[in-house]
């Protein structure tokens, strides 16, 4: 699937809309043997890797479940902690899934913020008048277009680097929501959207 | 298409050298805040893309966009990080980045370094040679047009 999220930022930073569309995330599954080969740490309260990176596990790589059961934290799913379960030698052999983290709400809700900042500073240092705030940033793996409107409002769209035609995307997005959103006479301004679950309007145009 | 400034910093955020072309409008803040701001908005930048990426990175972050001008990025292992400002019509310049890297940047570095042992690393790039040599690369760019000021 070529587009992998959408995100709506207010005028002031908030985050009042997300949708995801990931199809795959990168994950490794091994069985392992007492002692552990990698070394694990404790970080904003998941189990990463922090070095032995090999065979699809890299550095980075949340500990995702054990033995088939999601890991909850730093807790498994019964409720031990996890490194002092690894520690112990009577539970080996036992599989291990590693993977990229899935991000919560909350984690989502950071960056999104942070960028509306980098937008702003980015048209501070730019070296010509009149520029805009960034509206698209490419790496390797995913293109971010991000539409400014008039209100201040910033539609934001994950892409694969090769998909073509996202302007027109956008401003489809954007009327919708001015259709959807703002017409409604329930919906306050600049609070998060939450669509009843009868209405795919929004997800029809990434599809 | 042109070619508007250029910075190279090193992995601690001082900036090593910084080469200006065609630049029409001022931060209106002074060089060192400038040069502190945008090593503080790269950081920001790399750190939100390994989180926001699907799928883990190669490279990293390339390149970002405004309506006006086009930053090009480059981050070698060694953590030097090299960053220009062109206008729009300038394609991926990331080979462009890693030549001046490796001929011009490490070609004069090295020499640098060599022929003065007492010289800081960290500290800004103040040898003419190396000046000199990078604006003449810059100015040899099949995208680079002075403009009629």
């Amino acid at each position: 699937m070529a587009i992998f999220s959408v995100y709506a930022v207010n005028k002031s930073g908030g985050f009042i809309y997300q949708y995801d569309n990931y199809v795959h995330r990168a994950e490794a599954e091994k069985t392992f043997r007492y002692p552990l080969d990698c070394v694990l740490k404790i970080h904003d309260e998941k189990v990463v890797v922090s070095f032995g990176q090999r065979d699809g596990i890299r550095v980075g790589n949340a500990l995702l479940s054990i033995n088939g059961l999601d890991v909850n934290g730093k807790f498994t799913a019964d409720g031990k902690e996890i490194i002092e379960y690894l520690k112990d030698s009577t539970n080996y052999p036992l599989s291990i899934l590693f993977g990229r983290a899935r991000l919560s709400s909350n984690e989502k809700l950071m960056p999104a913020s942070m960028f509306h900042s980098l937008f702003a500073i980015g048209s501070q240092l730019s070296p010509e008048v009149g520029s805009t705030g960034i509206e698209m940033l490419e790496t390797d793996m995913f293109k971010r277009h991000c539409f400014q409107t008039l209100t201040g409002i910033k539609l934001i769209v994950l892409t694969d680097p090769r998909q073509s035609g996202i302007d027109e995307l956008l401003r489809k997005i954007y009327e919708i929501y001015s259709d959807f959103a703002l017409k409604n006479p329930f919906y306050s301004l600049a609070m998060p959207i939450r669509p009843p679950p009868q209405c795919r309007c929004w997800a029809s145009p990434c599809s | 298409m042109t070619v508007h400034n250029l910075y190279i910093f090193d992995r601690n955020g001082s900036c090593l050298h910084y080469g200006e072309w065609n630049r029409k409008k001022q931060a209106g803040i002074s060089k060192e805040e400038e040069f502190k701001l945008m090593y503080g908005m790269l950081f920001s930048i790399r750190s939100f893309c390994s989180k926001m990426s699907p799928l883990d990175m190669k490279d990293g972050f390339l390149t970002f966009q405004t309506s006006k001008y086009k930053l090009h990025y480059y981050e070698t292992a060694t953590g030097i990080k090299i960053i220009m400002n062109t206008d729009l019509g300038v394609p991926n310049a990331k080979d462009i980045l890693h030549q001046i890297y490796s001929t011009v940047s490490m070609g004069l570095y090295v020499e640098y370094i060599v022929k003065n042992p007492l010289c800081v690393l960290g500290e800004q790039l103040s040898s003419d040679l190396f000046s000199t040599r990078l604006d003449l690369y810059i100015r040899a760019l099949p995208f680079f047009s002075p403009r009629a000021a």
